[in-house]
Parts: C-alpha cells; structure tokens; sequence
C-alpha cells in the first residue's frame, strides 16, 4: 500500500520545531511537532512513560508533571510553551536508585493499590512539600484536590504524604 | 523486610515499588515501536438496523492497513455460555450510542480518523428505549428477537412462607427504592496491544483484563483460532471494579484488527469510550416489603427488583439472581419472596461492579428496616441485633454460614462511634445539621460455582523451585491492583517459612502460569489463595524429605526453621536452605510443585433454578456508622467520618484489608452523594471525570477501619473477602445520617447537593421526618 507522504505536512500533519528545555534534569533537544502536548512528547518521544494519561483532558490529575517545580497537567500543556523550562517527572524522583521520601512512604504505607494516578499524586504532592515543608491534612487537601484515585479513598494516600513530610522533618 | 511473619504481616505490596517509581508497565506504556495504530467507529445511533457498512474509501486511504466490520466476526460472545448475544463488532443491528460497528488500524493517529469518517452506515433507525419501564410496554420493538418484552430474565422465587410471615407480622411496611446508575471510573482507561505472528498463524494479548482466561477462551471462538496459537498476557492493570470480569469489544476487536493487518495493533480507547463500554451498576427500582414483630424480629421479606440493563447479556442474569439471592446471609429471615427482571434498553451495556448484584437491594432493605424500627422505638443496632444469624448454619435459599463476625462489628462502631451518646444528639452550628447514620453489609467470598464449569479444580498454584533456591509462585490471579499478588505471596512465605527476598511471583501470562478464572467476586484470597496455601505445604513435604535423607534421620525428626532444617534433638545436626535444594533437586532436577482448591459441592447453592448464585464457602461481614453534616442553606452533605468494622475472617494482610475497606466505603460513598451517568436520548451525557462526579480528596472522610477475625474453617488460615462487602452499607447508612441531621429520609440515590436542596424548600418546618423520592429530578433517563 502506498503509504507516501503520509508524514507530510501539506497532507494536514504539523511542522515540527526543535524543542529545548531541560527534562528530569537532562537538556534535550529535540524535533517535536508544533501542536505535540507534553505527556505525548514525555511517554512517546521520550518513553518516560510514568507519566499516566487517564483522561481526555485535564479531568484526572494522573499526568501531572512538575514544570519549574509546579505542579502542571501534561494532558493540557503544550510541550513547545516549556521551551527552555525545566520538567521534572516521576523517573527522576529516586536518587541513587532509592525511592524519594514520598516514593517510599505511599510504598509503605500502602499510598499506591493499582498504581496508575499514583505518579501524578505523587508530584502533585513532591510539589507541596517542597513549599510546604510541614503540611497539614487540609493543606494536603488542597494540594491533592485535581488528582482522583479510585482504589484508596483516599485515607492512605493522605497518611502516605504525612509520612513523608515527617520523615523529612527527621 | 518489616516483618518476619508471612500470614499477618502489613506488608507492603510486592509490587509496590514499580507502582512508586514508575516503573510499571500497564497495557499503553508497553513498547510498541512500529504498532499501527487502532480505532474503533461507534453508533452515532441509540437503536438501528445496519443495513450497510460501506468501507471502501477508508480502504483506499494511504497508510491503511486494516479494516474490519462486523462481517468480519459472526460468533457471538458474552460472560455467560447460555446468554451469548453480543458481537465485538455490532452486525444487522446497533443496539446503543457507542455500540462499535467498524474499526481500522493504520500507520499513524491521523490516519485512522480520517479513515473512520470515510466509513459510510446505512442504517434504518429503530424507536429506542432507556428506560425500563419503556422497553416493557407491550408494543415496544425488541432488542433482542428471542427475548419477548425486552426482558433478559425473570426471576421469582420464594423461601418460607411470606404469606404466613406477613401476616404474623405486628408492623408490614412497603416503600419504593431507586438507584441510578453507576460507573466503575477505574483509573485506568482500556487498552488492548495484539500482535499478530503472521507466519505461524499465532496471536499474542496483551490487555487490562481482570479475567485473561476468559478472553483467551473468547478470542479462539470469535477468531475461529486454536486456543494453542493464542497468548494472552496481563500486564498491571489499573483498576477494574467490574468492568473488566467480562471480556470487552476492544479486546477482541484489537485482535481481529491484528490478524488481519498482519501485524501489531494498539488500541488505546478514550476515556469517554471506556464510559462507553462501562458494564457499571444497573439503574434499579426497588419495591420493598417488611413484615415485622413488635420485638423487631423480621417475619417476612418480599422485593421486587427492576433493573435496566442496557443493550447485551453480559453478567445480567447473573447480577438479577445475586439482587435476591444476597437478601440471605446477612440477618436470619425466615419468609422472602423475590421477582427480579433484567430489562434490555438502549443504552450501554450493565454488568459487574463492586458488590455486584447487592449494593442497591441492600440500600432499600436497610433504609426499610431503619424506618421500621423508628417506628417501633427501636434503635438500628437493636432492630439489626434481634435478627442475626447463629453460625454455622444455613439460609432458607440454600447459602452455608460457617463464620460470621457482624455481632461483633456492631459492637465496635457502636462504641467507636459514640453512638449511644451521640445519635441523634450532635450539636447544630449555623447552619450545619449533623447526624449519625448506620448499616450492615456482607458479600460471598467467591463464587462457589465457577461460570465455566470443567470439572477442573476452582484454581491452581505453581511453584518453582530449582538450582538457585529461590521460589517462584505461578499464578494466573490477576492482580488488578487489590493487591492478590502480595496476599499470595504472604501465605506461601507463612507456610515455608521464607524471606520475601527469595520469593518472586509471576502472574498472568498463559504461556507460564496456570489457569485461573480470573478476579472477580472477591475469589481470589479465598480460592487461590487455598491453592497457594496447598502448593507451599506440598513443597514443605518434599523439602522436610529432602532435608531428613540428608541428614539421615526420619522425617518426622526433621524441625523446619525455614532458612534451615535441624534434627529437632539434636540441633548441632543442621543445613541451610540452600542444602536442602541441592538435596531435593538430586535425581529430578527443577521442581514444579502444583497446589489446588475445589468448592465442594455442597457449598455450590440451593437446588432450586439459579441457585449457584450467590453461593460460597465465606461471607465477609461489615457494619458501619456514618457521620455527615449538612449545609441547611446550600443543601450540602459533607461525610465527615466513617467508622467500619468488617469481619473477614482473618487479615493475612491487615493494611490491605484496610486499603481495600477504605477503597470500598468510598466507591459507596459515590454511589450515595454524587455519582450518576446521565443519557439524553441514549446520548452519554457524563462520559468524562469532571460530569461523572467520582469524589475527590477534597471531599473524601477519614475512615477508621477495625478488623474481625472471624476465623472461617474453610479459608486459608481463616481468611475471607475484604474488599467488596463494605460498600453495599455505606448508601442506607449515609441516608440514615442525613435523615437524623434533618429529618428527611431519602429514597432515591445519589442524594446530591441539588436533591438534598429541592427536599429542603419542600419540607415544613415543623412537620415529623418524611420519606421523600427524588427519583422525578432525573429527567427522563
């Protein structure tokens, strides 16, 4: 079957333009169509696939991302509009190949039953503390309120982020 | 590791670490370099006949390489061998908005939508029906030719003698109970990856399955291929409730579309097409009747159950059965009388969901009974404690009761809650009403007789033992996030007491691991976890021979100590575990040692017709109190705190119980206060997360978990369910509390802020409590 041109931008596909900025910490460069959003770009271009994609947009929070150490939803941003920013994702959480503090405790306090919003909560909630040092429960609230998760109720996602905040505090 | 217990230990989950890295590889994360890309065309009609699905165009696209129809699939499939009535691509007919019809594959995402929208239907459309109450009028067209009134199935039947029961009866009381319905919102959206091995002629799945044998067995009927030239394989999975214990159209369409690319296809569905496929809670109308004492025993029960289906069979017939089947088990009642009607509609399919077939029977039998004890000055811990059962017995519907715990969870969160001081008696701020509210629950702790009934045991276990002695447990248990892995692990590493660092576990890939029918009512731990216990004993045996030829004594000299054997007399005489491999691999080489678990058959159900629904060797128990405040101004119920305390029999894993106690509560807690689906001419109107209200943490309680153990004769070290009982409590207990904090006793669920507002302008101020319907603010859906 003839397949030619089907990567062409006069057939509807967008131009791609060099992308700088700097992901979990490594400066990238790299040719990224116009219209690719963030968590397209991390999980296909990169193969960072942590990153969850959960919804049709901006409806979960398990794509959530830290983009200058805020807390952003990779579904509804555009990778070209972080040009020169600096993206951190779930992978480059664990220094050395040891869980981070938050890693550890939603691990061992049963923070994570399938998994699958647990990275996005987790960033969500590596962006509090790195504000927040000493979170109370309605700070912790407040923080996590766009990332939902079906399995826990939520009781020991929050006592996972108390651990960690704890332990930091050691 | 954090603790030197298997059996009892709060272990972290065995593959917890992947989960917390990301590390772990669900179905869409999968490498698939060079995979086309798949899509899937659905109805834009609720109801129609298909007169012709023109593909040609599509065909013509460049960097198409595959389309299929439903012509290209004439074996019907579903859940249940007796009522298969779907297809994975709709053929003559569409039966609801989002019912696949076409599907391509192609080299790229825009490539595939553009060939979808050159498909062409031609299509007559048919009256359509969403309601129940529509698809029975007695002219309606039929969704299915064989299937008269649109009714799927009818059940009725009747234990003791209601008759009589109603008639010694000092109070009978009879109310209405709807429900709408609801969605698993599993986090992860479905996702299929098939790779089609053209030259062999062979297939390999990769899906969010919770049942991977199931689709096996459905894939090699709807392709017409030998189940040997199949894989299918379960990565992790995020999440499933129910909506993956049926085989989905998406997994199968995913194959056919390999198969006839030639190639690998990934299908990841959308979020509003997983809304789609949903397989949820059905929409249920409930006329409940109660017959009882002056003392509060109850005389009689009867019910009548309606529930709207939607478009195919699926699990329906089973989820009609267990509505009637679970009123037993929970209390001793010695009169029911039960008519149950699945209903067709055109909306998408129902099936399998968390507390499948109880949760809404169990909202109209408890809020009746609340009502009926008020009415006789009888507190709802009383009323509930004058008609439990006395274990081990057995149900007028056949169902055996051998453990059974819920005395002393009522007690529990009695106390815990403070809810003699404090029921009805909360202080009122502003205007914040609070109120206590509470109720009982149980669910079986798997289904006693399997769907596919083979003659083969209910499930089996693998171990591996070979040179490098460690021990790998073989499982076809798919965990689905609830943890099974982790449970089956802790019972193999109790029994022969091992480290978890010489302990792997492999699940779910049929090239590897042993049948298992799969994660669903709640059989896992019961069942598998039986065969685990059965496989580690067996590998004892042999390792305790091993060790004793070894050190030329008799077995019975032998003491195991796990990471080493001595001669219990002389314990100078010792080798390690190591030793002990190398002894017994000598002359036979690596091990595989098999364990098993069978449901004998008198634990499979009453004799009369359905009767194996519902059936099992262990019911968890769950009371629970509820705690809300309500906004007088705003007509806002916030939950503010659960009490729960649940007997499943004994915690192998006690913070996983309280995961899965705490997981299970909320979902309830959905159900009750915010979630619905909502269709507008069969038009999916809440097909995303912010329209289909999940709880977020903003609004999500404390919830304080007590264990009970019960200990069951039959489960491994006593244990039973955890995770799907203590849901089907929560919705009457939330009504309840409401109820106390003012005065309104809700009917309808979800009792949502605009519900609870409407009631509050409506009610006068000085009047007693009243029961009232919201069932009329939902529209014509």
């Amino acid at each position: 079957m003839d397949c030619g041109g089907w990567n062409d931008p006069r057939n509807g596909y967008p131009m791609k333009k060099i992308l700088r900025l700097s992901v979990n910490g490594k400066p990238r460069e790299d040719a990224v169509a116009e219209n690719a959003l963030l968590i397209d770009y991390l999980r296909d271009t990169l193969g960072l696939t942590g990153t969850k994609q959960g919804c049709d947009g901006g409806e979960c929070g398990a794509c959530t991302v830290l983009v200058d150490s805020q807390p952003r939803l990779a579904c509804s941003t555009l990778a070209h509009s972080l040009a020169g920013r600096k993206v951190e994702t779930i992978e480059s959480l664990s220094h050395e190949g040891n869980l981070s503090r938050l890693q550890r405790a939603f691990h061992e306090h049963l923070g994570t039953q399938c998994g699958f919003c647990t990275p996005g909560m987790i960033m969500a909630a590596e962006a509090l503390l790195r504000t927040n040092p000493h979170p109370d429960r309605t700070a912790i609230r407040a923080a996590l309120a766009g990332n939902l998760c079906r399995c826990t109720g939520y009781v020991k996602i929050i006592e996972s982020v108390e651990a960690a905040a704890q332990e930091q505090s050691v | 590791m954090t603790a030197p217990r298997g059996v009892g230990a709060r272990l972290p989950f065995v593959d917890g670490i992947e989960k917390v890295t990301g590390a772990a590889r669900y179905t869409a994360d999968l490498s698939s370099t060079g995979a086309l890309v798949g899509r899937i065309l659905r109805s834009p009609y609720a109801h129609a006949e298909l007169l012709e699905v023109d593909i040609s165009e599509a065909l013509k696209l460049p960097g198409v390489r595959a389309v299929v129809t439903g012509a290209d699939c004439d074996q019907p499939y579903g859940v249940i061998p007796i009522a298969q009535n779907e297809f994975p691509l709709a053929r003559d007919r569409v039966r609801y908005y989002g019912d696949p019809v076409a599907a391509v594959a192609a080299v790229d995402e825009v490539t595939a939508i553009e060939a979808l929208s050159r498909i062409r239907l031609r299509v007559r459309e048919l009256p359509a029906f969403f309601s129940s109450a529509d698809a029975r009028k007695p002219n309606a067209v039929l969704l299915h030719d064989n299937k008269p009134g649109n009714i799927e199935r009818e059940v009725h039947n009747e234990f003791g003698d209601t008759d009589a029961g109603f008639a010694q009866a000092d109070v009978v009381r009879e109310e209405l109970y709807e429900c709408a319905e609801v969605h698993h919102a599993m986090m992860e959206p479905d996702a299929a990856l098939a790779v089609f091995d053209a030259e062999r002629g062979h297939l390999t799945l990769y899906s969010v399955s919770q049942v991977p044998y199931y689709v096996h067995l459905t894939l090699a009927r709807c392709l017409k291929m030998e189940m040997a030239h199949i894989r299918v394989i379960k990565p992790f999975v995020g999440g499933g409730f129910g909506h993956r214990t049926e085989v989905l159209n998406f997994e199968v369409i995913c194959a056919m579309l390999a198969r006839a690319a030639r190639g690998t296809v990934r299908l990841v569905l959308s979020r509003e097409e997983t809304f789609l496929t949903h397989r949820g809670r059905p929409e249920s109308q409930i006329r409940m009747k109660l017959g009882l004492a002056k003392d509060g025993r109850i005389t009689a029960c009867q019910a009548e159950v309606i529930q709207r289906g939607g478009a195919y069979g699926g699990y329906g017939l089973v989820t009609i059965l267990y509505s009637g089947a679970l009123l037993h088990g929970l209390y001793d009642l010695p009169a029911v009388k039960y008519d149950g009607y699945r209903v067709y509609s055109n909306t998408p399919p129902c099936g399998a969901m968390r507390g499948h077939g109880t949760v809404n029977i169990r909202f109209a039998f408890e809020s009746l009974l609340d009502a009926m004890a008020k009415e006789l000055g009888l507190d709802p811990f009383e009323v509930r404690r004058r008609n439990l059962l006395q274990a081990p017995t057995e149900t007028i519907n056949g169902l055996k009761v051998l453990s059974y715990g819920l005395p002393q969870c009522l007690d529990w969160v009695e106390k815990a809650s403070g809810w003699i001081e404090r029921h009805g008696q909360l202080e009122q701020k502003g205007p914040l009403r609070r109120g206590l509210g509470m109720g009982c629950s149980h669910f079986v702790s798997g289904s006693a007789k399997p769907v596919h009934w083979s003659g083969e045991p209910h499930a089996v276990i693998i171990l591996k033992l070979d040179f490098d002695a460690s021990v790998t447990i073989l499982t076809g248990a798919a965990d689905i996030g609830q943890g099974s892995s982790t449970i089956l692990t802790q019972i193999v590493a109790e029994v022969l007491g091992l480290g978890y660092d010489r302990l792997r576990i492999v699940a779910n890939d049929s090239a590897i691991t042993p049948k298992d029918n799969g994660s669903y009512s709640s059989r896992v731990t019961f069942m598998v976890g039986n065969a685990a216990l059965d496989a580690a004993e067996n590998l004892k045996r042999l390792l305790v021979t091993a060790a004793a030829r070894r050190l030329k004594v008799s077995v019975a000299e032998i003491e195991w100590l796990g990471e080493a054997a001595i001669v219990a007399a002389d314990p100078e005489r010792r080798i390690s575990f190591t030793e002990v491999v190398e002894e017994a691999l000598v002359g036979t080489g690596t091990l595989l040692i098999k364990g098993t678990f069978t449901c004998p058959p008198e634990f499979q159900g009453g004799k009369h017709r359905g009767g194996a629904v519902g059936s099992t060797m262990g019911f968890s128990y769950t009371a629970q109190v509820v705690e809300v405040s309500v906004d007088m101004d705003l007509g806002k119920v916030a939950v503010e705190k659960v009490w729960a305390a649940i007997d499943c029999g004994l915690a192998i894993n006690p913070m996983s119980v309280e995961g899965q106690v705490q997981g299970a509560i909320w979902m309830g807690m959905g159900q009750a206060i915010s979630e619905e689906t909502v269709y507008e001419q069969g038009r999916h109107q809440a097909a995303n997360l912010l329209d289909y209200r999940v709880p977020t943490i903003v609004e999500s309680p404390d919830i304080d978990v007590h264990i009970v153990e019960s200990l069951d004769p039959n489960g491994p070290f006593g244990a039973k369910e955890a995770s799907e009982g203590p849901l089907s409590g929560f919705p009457s207990a939330l009504a309840a509390a409401v109820e106390d904090a003012i005065g309104i006793r809700f009917t309808a669920l979800p009792i949502t802020q605009m519900r609870v507002f409407d009631a509050l302008q409506k009610k006068p101020q000085t009047t007693p409590p009243e029961s009232v319907s919201t069932a009329s603010a939902r529209g014509d859906t």
